[in-house]
This record gives C-alpha cells, sequence and structure tokens, in this order.
C-alpha cells in the first residue's frame, strides 16, 4: 500500500460512572468504527459537527490517546503495537497542530527553547544548531529570528498558530493531523495561516488529516474528505464531488447550512432539523434518521451499511443523486 | 508596546527591540505594585534578619536568669521587661525568631516535598494512582490539622525538630491537593499534548511541562502555610511538644506567660505580638503573591 496512514475500524469508547447509591455506566461511542486512508502529501478532510468524534480520531491515529479497537498504520509501521524507541521514531514521522493557539504554547518558555525541544528529544541538534534551526523554522513561517528570546505572551494568535506550526515542522514528519488549526483565529488571519500551510504542503511534500468543522475551509485546503456523525464517517470522496452532489442527506443538510460568500446567491438557509443526538445513547439504526428528511422505516431498523460505487463512499439507504 | 499589539496581518514585522519579559519578570512587577504585600515582605525579611543575626542584637543571652530582675516591667535596661525567672524578654523573643523561622520554612518545606511529588504523581498518572493517593488524603484531612500535628509530635516526642516534622506531615496533604488540582489543570492545556506528541517520555512532560507550571498556586500555598505552621510551631511550644525550656519559643513563652497575666502582661504581650506580626506578614505576602501570580489577571 502507498497510503502514508491508514485507519481500519478505529473505535474509542469512553466510559463514565456516575451516581450514588446506585452508579449508572454510561459507554459513550466517541469514534465507532472509521477507516480511511491518507495518500502522501495530501490533504485529507474530517468534518462534522461538534462531539462526532473528528479530534478524537486524530488524536488516536497519532497514539495520543489509545482507540480501544482497530488499525492504524503508519506507513508499514503498526502505530497501536509500537513501544518505546519504535513508538518516538514514528512520533517523528507525525505531527500535529492544535486548534487553540492560547494553550499550545507552554507560557513559561521562550520560543527559542519550544522550538529546539523536539531536536533535543531526538538528539538532532543541541545548543546553538538547535537555536540556529529553531530560527530557521521561524522563518519558514514567516517570523523573524528575535521571536526566538521571547514569550508566547507577546504573540498574537496568528502568530502564535505559526510558532505551532513551526514546531510541528521541527522534526521534518510526513504526516500533520491539523486539528482544527484555524478556527479559532479571525478571518483575515485564517486565511493567512491557510495559505502558509498549503505552501509547506507543497514545499515539504507533507500529508495533512485537517480536522475541521468550516466546509469552506476544507473545500479549499483539502483534496479528499470525510464526513463524520455520531463517530462514523458517513460519506468519503474527492472534495468536488461530496460537496457538489452529495450522497447522503447529511453532507448535504451540512453543506446547505454553510453560507456561500456571494450576494448573487443570496437566499434562504436551510432550517437545520433537530440536534446531534448523544453518543451515549445513539438512536438505532441509522444515527441520522430522526434528522433526515428521506428516512423511512427501514433506517430506523438496521445501519446503513457503507457503498462505494466509484471512489465517493456513502453509508445511506437512500442516497441521493 | 510589544509584539502582541502588532498588527495580525503582518507577522513579518520586526518585534519591537526590547527585552523579552518572562511570565516570572511580569509577576515580580504587579508584586511590587503592592504596597502592603510588600510591606509584609520587608517585615519578614527583618525577623530572618533578626533570627540571623540573634546573637549580636540580643542585649542579653536569653537563658540568662537574674534573681534580682524576676518580672520587671519594661525599662530602659529591659525595654520589654523580664520574665519569673528574670530573663530578658527581648532577648528571649529575639532568639524566640529563630524556633519560629525555622519551623515555619522548615515543616512547610517538608509538607512541600511530600505533598507536591505525590499531587504531581495523582494528577497525572491518575486512574488507580490518583484514587488511592487521594483516598489517603481524604482521611488526613478529615483529622483538624492542629490535632493530627499534636498527635504526631507527642508520638515522636516533645523535641523542635519533631514538632517541625509533626506539622510539616499534617500540612502535606493541603500540598498534594493543591499539587493534584494545578497538574489537573495544567496538563489540559495543549502544549501538554504537544510535548507528548513529539517524543517526551511521560515523566519528563510531567516534569518539564506540568511541573513549572504548577509552581505558582504552591508558591501561594506554601507562603500561606508558612504562617500557620509559625502558629502551629507556637501552639505545640505552648503545650510543651515544641522547642524544649529553657531555649526560647514564641509559644512557650506565652506558656510561661498566662500564670502571670494579670501581674505581668509583658510576658504575654510582646511574644504576641512578634508571632501577630509575622504571620500577618506571611498572609499579606501570600495574598499579594496569588494577585501577581494568578493567570487570569495575566
Amino acid at each position: 500500500m502507498s497510503d502514508v496512514l491508514q485507519v481500519q475500524g478505529l473505535k474509542k469508547h469512553f466510559t463514565v460512572t456516575k451516581g450514588f447509591p446506585k452508579p449508572v455506566t454510561t459507554i459513550v461511542r466517541a469514534v465507532d468504527g472509521v477507516d480511511f486512508a491518507v495518500q502522501p502529501a495530501e490533504a485529507f478532510g474530517l468534518v462534522g459537527e461538534s462531539g462526532c468524534g473528528k479530534s478524537t480520531v486524530a488524536r488516536a491515529a497519532l497514539r495520543l490517546i489509545e482507540p480501544d479497537a482497530g488499525i492504524v498504520r503508519f506507513g508499514d509501521t503498526d502505530v497501536l503495537a509500537a513501544r518505546g524507541g519504535a513508538l518516538r521514531r514514528l512520533r517523528r514521522r507525525m505531527q500535529i497542530v492544535f486548534q487553540d493557539p492560547y494553550s499550545s504554547l507552554n507560557p513559561r518558555r521562550t520560543i527559542g527553547r519550544t522550538l529546539a525541544e523536539p531536536l533535543g528529544v531526538h538528539g538532532i541538534a543541541r545548543g546553538r544548531a538547535a537555536r540556529d534551526q529553531a530560527g530557521a523554522l521561524l522563518a519558514e513561517v514567516g517570523l523573524p529570528e528575535t521571536a526566538l528570546d521571547r514569550y508566547p505572551h507577546e504573540f498574537s494568535g496568528g502568530q502564535r498558530q505559526r510558532i505551532g506550526i513551526a514546531r510541528a515542522l521541527a522534526l521534518q514528519p510526513e504526516l500533520i493531523v491539523a486539528d482544527e488549526p484555524v478556527s479559532a483565529l479571525d478571518v483575515s488571519v485564517q486565511a493567512q495561516v491557510l495559505l502558509l500551510l498549503r505552501e509547506l504542503q507543497a514545499r515539504r511534500g507533507l500529508a495533512f488529516v485537517f480536522v475541521s468543522h468550516d466546509l469552506g475551509v476544507v473545500r479549499w485546503f483539502c483534496a479528499r474528505v470525510a464526513v463524520m456523525y455520531l463517530g462514523r464517517i458517513v460519506e468519503q470522496g474527492p472534495v468536488a464531488e461530496v460537496f457538489a452532489r452529495p450522497r447522503h442527506p447529511y453532507t448535504r443538510m451540512l453543506r446547505d447550512a454553510s453560507p456561500i460568500p456571494d450576494p448573487s446567491q443570496r437566499g434562504v438557509l436551510p432550517r437545520v432539523v433537530g440536534e446531534i443526538p448523544s453518543a451515549a445513547a445513539p438512536p438505532p439504526g441509522c444515527h441520522f434518521h430522526p434528522r433526515c428528511p428521506r428516512a423511512t422505516e427501514r433506517c430506523k431498523q438496521e445501519y446503513p451499511g457503507w457503498s462505494n460505487p466509484d471512489g465517493h463512499g456513502f453509508a445511506c439507504h437512500h442516497p441521493e443523486g | 508596546m510589544t509584539a502582541a499589539a502588532l498588527p495580525a496581518s503582518s507577522p513579518a514585522a520586526p518585534l519591537a527591540p526590547q527585552r523579552a519579559r518572562s511570565p516570572r519578570q511580569l509577576a515580580l512587577r504587579r508584586f511590587l505594585g503592592r504596597p502592603v504585600a510588600v510591606a509584609g515582605l520587608l517585615v519578614i525579611i527583618a525577623f530572618i534578619a533578626i533570627a540571623v543575626a540573634a546573637p549580636l542584637l540580643a542585649p542579653y543571652s536569653p537563658t540568662a536568669t537574674s534573681w534580682s530582675a524576676i518580672r520587671k516591667a519594661p525599662s530602659f535596661a529591659h525595654w520589654m521587661g523580664t520574665d519569673e525567672n528574670g530573663r530578658d524578654v527581648l532577648s528571649r523573643i529575639i532568639f524566640g525568631a529563630r524556633a519560629s523561622m525555622l519551623a515555619g520554612v522548615v515543616s512547610v518545606l517538608i509538607a512541600g516535598g511530600i505533598g507536591v511529588p505525590t499531587g504531581l504523581l495523582a494528577g497525572f498518572a491518575g486512574g488507580w494512582t490518583d484514587t488511592i493517593l487521594s483516598r489517603i488524603v481524604d482521611a488526613m484531612l478529615a483529622c483538624p490539622f492542629l490535632i493530627l500535628a499534636i498527635a504526631l509530635a507527642a508520638f515522636l516526642g516533645p523535641d523542635l525538630t519533631n514538632a517541625m516534622i509533626a506539622i510539616g506531615v499534617s500540612t502535606a496533604p493541603r500540598f498534594m491537593r493543591v499539587a493534584r488540582a494545578a497538574t489537573l489543570d495544567a496538563a489540559s492545556n495543549e502544549y501538554v499534548e504537544a510535548a507528548r506528541a513529539l517524543g517526551n517520555p511521560p515523566w519528563r512532560v510531567a516534569l518539564r511541562h506540568v511541573l513549572p507550571n504548577i509552581v505558582p498556586p504552591v508558591l501561594v500555598q506554601g507562603t500561606l502555610a508558612i504562617a500557620a505552621a509559625i502558629i502551629a510551631e507556637a501552639s505545640l511550644s505552648f503545650l510543651g511538644l515544641g522547642q524544649q525550656p529553657p531555649a526560647p519559643s514564641w509559644g512557650s513563652m506565652l506558656n510561661a506567660a498566662q500564670r502571670f497575666l494579670s501581674q505581668a502582661p509583658w510576658l504575654a504581650i510582646f511574644p504576641g505580638l512578634a508571632i501577630f506580626l509575622v504571620v500577618l506578614s506571611f498572609n499579606l505576602v501570600g495574598d499579594g503573591l496569588r494577585d501577581a501570580l494568578d493567570p487570569r489577571r495575566r
């Protein structure tokens, strides 16, 4: 397989035990069987509403949390079986960029120390050499070298996000998992950071797993996209295909709810019916049926299987288009 | 003023050529902006100086008795009067500062030495480790602090060192609680996750990334705990479980003074005042530190 990252049947359940004197245990199926693969230098999007499990998938793929079941392969390596030195070598090849630029940098460390840390951990460079590399990383993300001796609180959100990106680049990874990398930023800054990410992708041949709830951003940045609903992927395919001709009613709902920045297209946004149900008590059958305009008796009984006729797959009994 | 004020649309704009200010320097600046806290700090420094230079400052020996000067009221010869054995009260207070300061600092170091590592471990490891450690701490906190300290001191034997150990062990659960809560808070930051993603082993994430960020609340707790420890030492000495006679301690001086409260009030007033001043100062400094280090004020 030429995939850089391959995820199969990934599951992560959280158990919550609450109550006295009779404790009640609920199982939250945050991720309930997710399959996808990312090719080298490809930007793969993962979209869905808040709480659908997309960040959990991202973290489980990096093994920042331990999934309960499934396979994660990075190149030829089994990520979930790696220990000690093997895991550390894997970490070098895949990195993460976080959502919140205010909590992703250690406030007590200078930028120089933050950027030199990964180089030290992996024995790449220390001291003067590490500082030079850190300066080069800053230049690569468009910040001056004078930033090395400064502390995170002296930077704006957009600048901090650039520093977070520089830290992820320090180990020259093949894959970057970006967990909502621009959703905490102002729109004008979002554009700059996205341009930077795309430039880095082209220059370094990076593969991305791009987690976002913003369809516009995903449409622009990603080549392929997977739409998640309640811990499962409901539709997956090339971005243009999926958003132009959604097959799953949920994807259609998401697309129609996302505004089009063109006054001539002005119209009434369709009302989104209902809310995302709790992952602790998902509806029987197709998880989406309580909100679905096309739902039938069958949808209430059985979860639809995955069909993939032409590289644009979906899980629906009554697909559109 | 600083880089944060630059327009975000010019990420490559030159940063102001100003010396970088670390969070520590910023906190120090805020602390110095609080006159009350600074006054408390000065009083503490003065008492530490008194304790260190006691032999130079004391006009008499703290243990020298004089049958010709028993329970004399304050005068020019004895500024704070003399006690029931004719010993100079001022000299005894000056030397008593040693016992109090030592007891305050050493017992808090013991408490922090036990409480901070266990709190860090409980908060960072979670799961069963956390449950077991937290239940032990709950059990210790169920017993009133002073009762626990008295029981431990009585068990170890009456002696200043044992009193410090007893106070330290009894205070440790509070440090564990504070350190655990601060660890949970700090560990939820994304930079901790980033440190793991970079390949740091868990112990290094805990020591290099979490520990430095739990220092502020622990420092505040430590300062306030010194005040409590000084009172506890005075209480134990008052009960005869701390500093042993004839060596002076503010607590044992108060104990001796109670029999003569109506005839010789200066025996109680001056040690009481000393305790009051030191404890108040530590509390003021603790409050000032809390305000200066509070992240919500950043």
